[in-house]
């Protein structure tokens, strides 16, 4: 297809080089440095998508971020991204897009019809409509709407494209290359500050690529290159193209994302489709401009109307007439400029000027050109439906109520231009107060929040010679106080059009009998009538009429919208604008990848994977793992085709029969040294320390401040003054913190120093009856004898040449024994107690049989220490001691705590001895009592006895320890299960603790 | 993402820290007699205040200490910050 609506001597683009890509199925070229949309709107393509609602026709509205309309499905290098802005996405070669919203296609689109129906689609329909039958909501309602409503599709494969975040620093961050931001950055960087100049079109200059003026001897545009490649230069400066700062955090955080690939038809190597820049900065400059505003009137949604201002960037950056037959429509001089570029280039416009009799010297020059104005006339409604082939048009009365009589005049496009409205959006989001300027009909940042300077068009300040001036000075204050370096700058000389005053006028009547659709929001279909009845049903603040009518809520979060609608309001309430408001502006500014923003953090990437140092012995050995916090650990070793169940019993039995060997290097361990150790454990633990003898293990409780159970472990004193504490594998982040707590802020004057050494040990338990002989071919020069190390005893051991700690406990019950080496050693040692245990036919076993031998002993662990209960409820009240004082101990008091019928731990068998019962199931007297049916206690852990060859479950009972013997039913819902059970001791093997002692 | 102080390491990321509630509570004396409402005041209410207040974080990928640091909790603003050892004044 040629393209017909593209100049030949004007733009930016490079015409040596060809660029062909697909639209909708279509072959298209274009040329590098082309958008998408300016590339379709040089091939005549005006019709890219259908509305949100009414599913009418959309084309392009703008030239970039503010765009409501052009939103396509991007696929590039076979992947997907939705919700891609035309105006935005540069070309590149093989470039393949698609409408969205719209089906079968968005020539001939079914749900069009919504927009005949659109009486019976006001604001708030869904609210209305939706609401009976109920259960059509999930089954009808909500999939009918998310089908017809909505726009691109998210690609549901694994995003092969690699995104990265950077932290940096500097003095001043520049958000906004244009006169302002050039300026400035100029300026600083001049002063000797560290300066980042961010832009987020791809080429810098801003408002000074499209604006006929001049600067010193240079066109706007020249000066701008010149700048550019002078900071290019400079070793502290950063400038970055394709970079939008879209969020302004807490302390002058702000977040920048930089489209590093998006450009190129795939992404390089080694490089990340985008980049997150969080950037730190000591002064923020914003000088992100401003955006044109459109003037409302009747079906201006249809295709070919556009902002002038995107009407002349498309003709002076991209060499593309968006109509040959162009309406301009103004209430300011803005849209003389744009008339202007028409008619230098060879096409006549009409220009219609809401204001009775300007005078300025853009004006003049308009006429002087030969351009065709009629002044105090308006636009009324464009016609044509796919695109705009005439407009009505009429003269108006001066108060903008009357309309003149009505005509129709042929055209195909309506360039429109309604005043310009500050970017303010970052000095918003800083906390900054806006506030109203009369003068131009729109908000502008207020007092500085944080180091927020809002400068030229964000700020309100419209004349490229002041906002130089400004914006040299400002920078220049501000860089001189951080460097405290001052590099004298002449401010250059301007040459630009004395603009004359813009009409307050924003909105065209409805001429009589007439009911023309007249849109504020374009993306999301909010009409001027919307926003009439949510005002009628009752809405007034601002922000619930943006959620009743959705203005403003599309992915161009109503930046050209937003104004317009609050003219609407406080014209109907009666009121003056700042009076209404605005909405919040919130981060992003505009919509961010989601890939992007989490960066790396993805798969195996997104958490630390924690291994052991046995590690590699278990993949070799068939371990199945198990993620216990980000450590993993083995769950079972697999033996030929066993299930987990038939593994986990087996690996158990062999522990009560033989000997077992578990990789317990998990579990937390901090060392603790220093005078008053056992003072501090004394204080942390429920039980007493104070007499612990060296060389001796402990079992030990700690509680909350609100007397619930924190953590459990041993504690072993291995010198005088020098103590190893375990904690559970989950817990062992917080104790370390919980520990630091009480020895920096709530007794300082223990002299204890607290570090953590998990990383520092690996650990073997060695559990069953055949331990101690194994532990003996294991140190054959330690006497590791009952006698010598008995039940949690401690000794340091020769490990044939390794340095060992042997601690003489037991998490199974059965006679048992944790080795530690140093991690180095850690798999040695592994492998020295499979080799040596062949005889003693060990077998390693994971953190299932670990389970189910602990259950069916009765220990508690996480699932009954889950941040509920309290040591009564675990029966560990043996270990408070009633003689001290510890951390929790006054709230052990409370009444609900020492209540009589206080839950308690007990085991629970099924009266079948065959149905397993499952975990968090509840228990309860009556199975037949009508619902709800009250809750007795629950099953915290369920194992199947290897011991008993049952089933067996631990459970917290309300009154437990006068439940023994007793019978219930244990209610599972969700598995659908009722199990008659009885309550027995939590105490299943070995009651009286013989074997740990044996 | 606030900008913290540590009176240890300089100014860091908050994302290095942990949040560790008013720092104005002060522990009970081991040891002494105290009413139920006293010890329910100590544990459970915390007058969550709008504006300046004093708070403790730990600098737990730092250093490790806990600190306390003056905040507004409405503007996030910080003001000073102290180490455990030093007094607020």
């Amino acid at each position: 297809m040629s393209q017909n609506y593209r100049l030949q001597n004007i733009g930016l683009i490079n015409r040596d080089k060809k660029i062909s890509f697909k639209f909708n199925g279509k072959n298209y070229f274009g040329y590098e440095g082309d958008t998408l949309a300016s590339a379709l709107l040089a091939n005549g393509v005006h019709l890219v998508g259908r509305s949100f609602k009414y599913h009418r026709p959309r084309g392009f509205f703008g030239a970039g971020v503010d765009e409501p309309y052009a939103v396509v499905q991007l696929y590039r290098n076979g992947e997907t991204e939705p919700n891609i802005k035309a105006t935005e996405q540069e070309l590149f070669e093989g470039l393949e897009a698609k409408s969205v919203n719209c089906w079968p296609s968005v020539n001939f689109d079914v749900g069009a019809i919504n927009n005949f129906l659109n009486i019976f689609l006001p604001a708030g329909f869904y609210y209305k409509t939706f609401m009976w039958p109920k259960s059509f909501w999930y089954k009808v309602y909500e999939p009918f709407i998310r089908k017809a409503a909505g726009l691109g599709v998210a690609s549901t494969e694994h995003d092969k494209e690699r995104y990265e975040h950077k932290y940096e620093y500097c003095d001043l961050l520049i958000a906004g290359s244009g006169p302002s931001g050039l300026a400035s950055a100029y300026t600083a960087a001049k002063n000797g500050a560290r300066v980042i100049l961010a832009e987020e079109k791809p080429r810098f200059g801003g408002s000074l690529l499209t604006s006929d003026v001049n600067i010193g001897n240079q066109s706007g545009k020249d000066w701008a290159e010149s700048i550019i490649s002078e900071l290019k230069e400079m070793p502290n400066v950063t400038i970055k193209n394709r970079s939008q700062i879209f969020g302004y955090y807490d302390h002058n955080m702000l977040v920048m994302s930089e489209k590093v690939s998006d450009h190129l038809p795939q992404t390089k190597k080694f490089h990340p489709n985008k980049r997150l820049w969080y950037i730190r900065a000591k002064e923020v400059l914003i000088s992100s401009g401003s955006i044109e505003r459109p003037i409302v009137f009747g079906n201006n949604d249809t295709p070919g109307v556009m902002l002038s201002s995107a009407a002349k960037e498309y003709l002076k950056v991209y060499g593309v007439l968006v109509g040959k037959n162009p309406l301009v429509f103004t209430n300011n001089d803005s849209g003389y400029e744009t008339a202007i570029e028409f008619k230098k280039n060879g096409i006549d416009p009409i220009v219609l000027d809401s204001r009775k009799n300007p005078s300025g010297e853009i004006i003049d020059e308009a006429i002087n050109l030969g351009i065709k104005i009629k002044f105090s006339y308006v636009v009324v409604a464009a016609q044509g439906y796919k695109k705009v082939k005439s407009a009505d048009i009429a003269g108006i009365s001066e108060d903008k109520k009357q309309l003149g009589k009505i005509e129709n005049i042929k055209c195909d496009c309506i360039c429109v231009s309604g005043f310009w409205t500050p970017t303010i959006h970052l000095a918003s989001q800083s906390g900054n107060k806006t506030k109203f300027n009369e003068e131009i009909d729109a908000f502008v940042p207020g007092k500085s929040k944080q180091k927020e300077t809002t400068l030229g068009a964000a700020n309100g300040i419209f004349s490229l010679q002041n906002t130089l001036k400004t914006s040299f000075k400002a920078a220049n204050e501000i860089s001189k106080k951080i460097t405290k370096k001052e590099n004298e700058i002449s401010i250059p000389n301007v040459v630009e059009k004395k603009s004359s005053k813009h009409d307050k006028f924003w909105c065209v009547p409805l001429p009589k009998g007439k009911n023309y659709k007249r849109f504020l929001d374009f993306q999301n279909d909010v009409a001027v009538t919307d926003i009439e009845l949510a005002l009628r049903e009752g809405y007034r603040s601002i922000e619930h009429v943006k959620r009743y009518t959705t203005l403003g809520m599309a992915t161009d979060q109503g930046k050209t919208s937003n104004l317009n609608g609050l003219q609407l309001v406080s014209e109907i309430e009666n009121k003056v604008v700042p009076a209404v408001g605005h909405t919040t502006f919130r981060p992003p500014y505009s919509p961010v990848s989601i890939g992007a923003i989490v960066g790396r953090e993805i798969g195996k990437h997104s958490k630390p994977t924690r291994k052991s140092p046995m590690h590699s012995w278990h993949e070799k050995n068939n371990a199945v793992f198990v993620d216990a916090g980000v450590w993993l650990r083995p769950r079972y070793y697999k033996i030929g085709n066993e299930t987990l169940f038939e593994a986990s019993k087996r690996e158990a039995k062999n522990v009560r029969t033989n000997v077992g060997v578990c990789d317990v290097t998990t579990l937390g361990k901090i060392d603790i040294k220093g005078p008053d150790s056992a003072e501090f454990l004394n204080r942390i633990y429920t039980n007493a320390w104070l007499k612990l003898p060296i060389g001796k293990a402990r079992y030990g409780v700690m509680l909350r401040e609100d007397g619930i159970v924190m953590d459990d472990g041993t504690t072993t004193r291995i010198s005088e003054n020098h103590y190893h504490m375990t904690t559970t594998t989950a817990q062992a982040a917080n104790v370390l913190s919980h520990l630091e707590y009480y020895l920096q802020l709530v007794w300082p004057e223990l002299n204890v120093n607290v570090v953590s050494t998990t990383e520092q040990w690996a650990g073997a338990a060695i559990a069953g009856p055949k331990s101690r002989a194994l532990l003996q071919k294991l140190f054959p020069k330690d006497n590791v004898s009952n006698e010598n190390l008995p039940f949690m005893g401690y000794m340091e051991a020769d490990l044939f040449g390794t340095e060992a700690r042997i601690f003489r406990i037991s998490f199974s019950g059965e006679l048992a024994y944790e080795v530690n080496v140093k991690s180095d050693s850690g798999n040695y040692m592994w492998e020295k107690i499979i080799e040596l245990g062949q005889e003693f036919k060990i077998q390693p076993y994971g953190t299932e049989a670990l389970s189910t031998l602990r259950i069916e002993m009765g220990h508690v662990a996480g699932s009954e220490l889950d941040g509920r209960t309290i040591p009564y409820d675990n029966a560990l009240d043996g270990l408070i001691s009633k003689k001290k004082d510890f951390i929790g101990k006054r709230s052990l008091q409370r009444a609900a705590f020492v209540a009589a019928d206080r839950q308690r731990i007990v085991g629970v068998v099924p009266l079948d001895k065959k149905t397993t019962i499952p975990e968090g199931s509840h228990l309860v007297k009556d199975s037949n009592a009508p619902l709800p049916n009250p809750k007795l206690g629950y099953i915290s852990a369920s194992c199947w006895s290897v011991e008993h060859d049952n089933p067996f479950s631990l459970a917290i009972l309300k009154d437990g320890k006068n439940m023994i013997g007793k019978k219930l039913f244990v209610m599972s819902p969700l598995k659908n299960k009722i199990i008659p059970v009885e309550i027995v001791s939590s105490h299943y093997v070995d009651p009286k603790g013989e074997r740990v002692r044996s | 993402m606030l900008h913290i102080k540590c009176p240890h390491c300089g100014l860091r990321s908050q994302n290095e820290f942990s949040y560790g509630g008013d720092a104005s509570v002060k522990r009970p004396e081991l040891n002494q007699e105290i009413s139920d409402k006293d010890w329910d005041n100590f544990v459970y209410n915390r007058k969550s205040l709008r504006g300046k207040h004093w708070e403790l974080w730990q600098h737990l990928s730092g250093c490790r200490q806990w600190i306390k640091v003056e905040r507004d909790t409405a503007t996030h603003e910080i003001f000073n910050t102290l180490k455990a050892d030093e007094e607020i004044s």
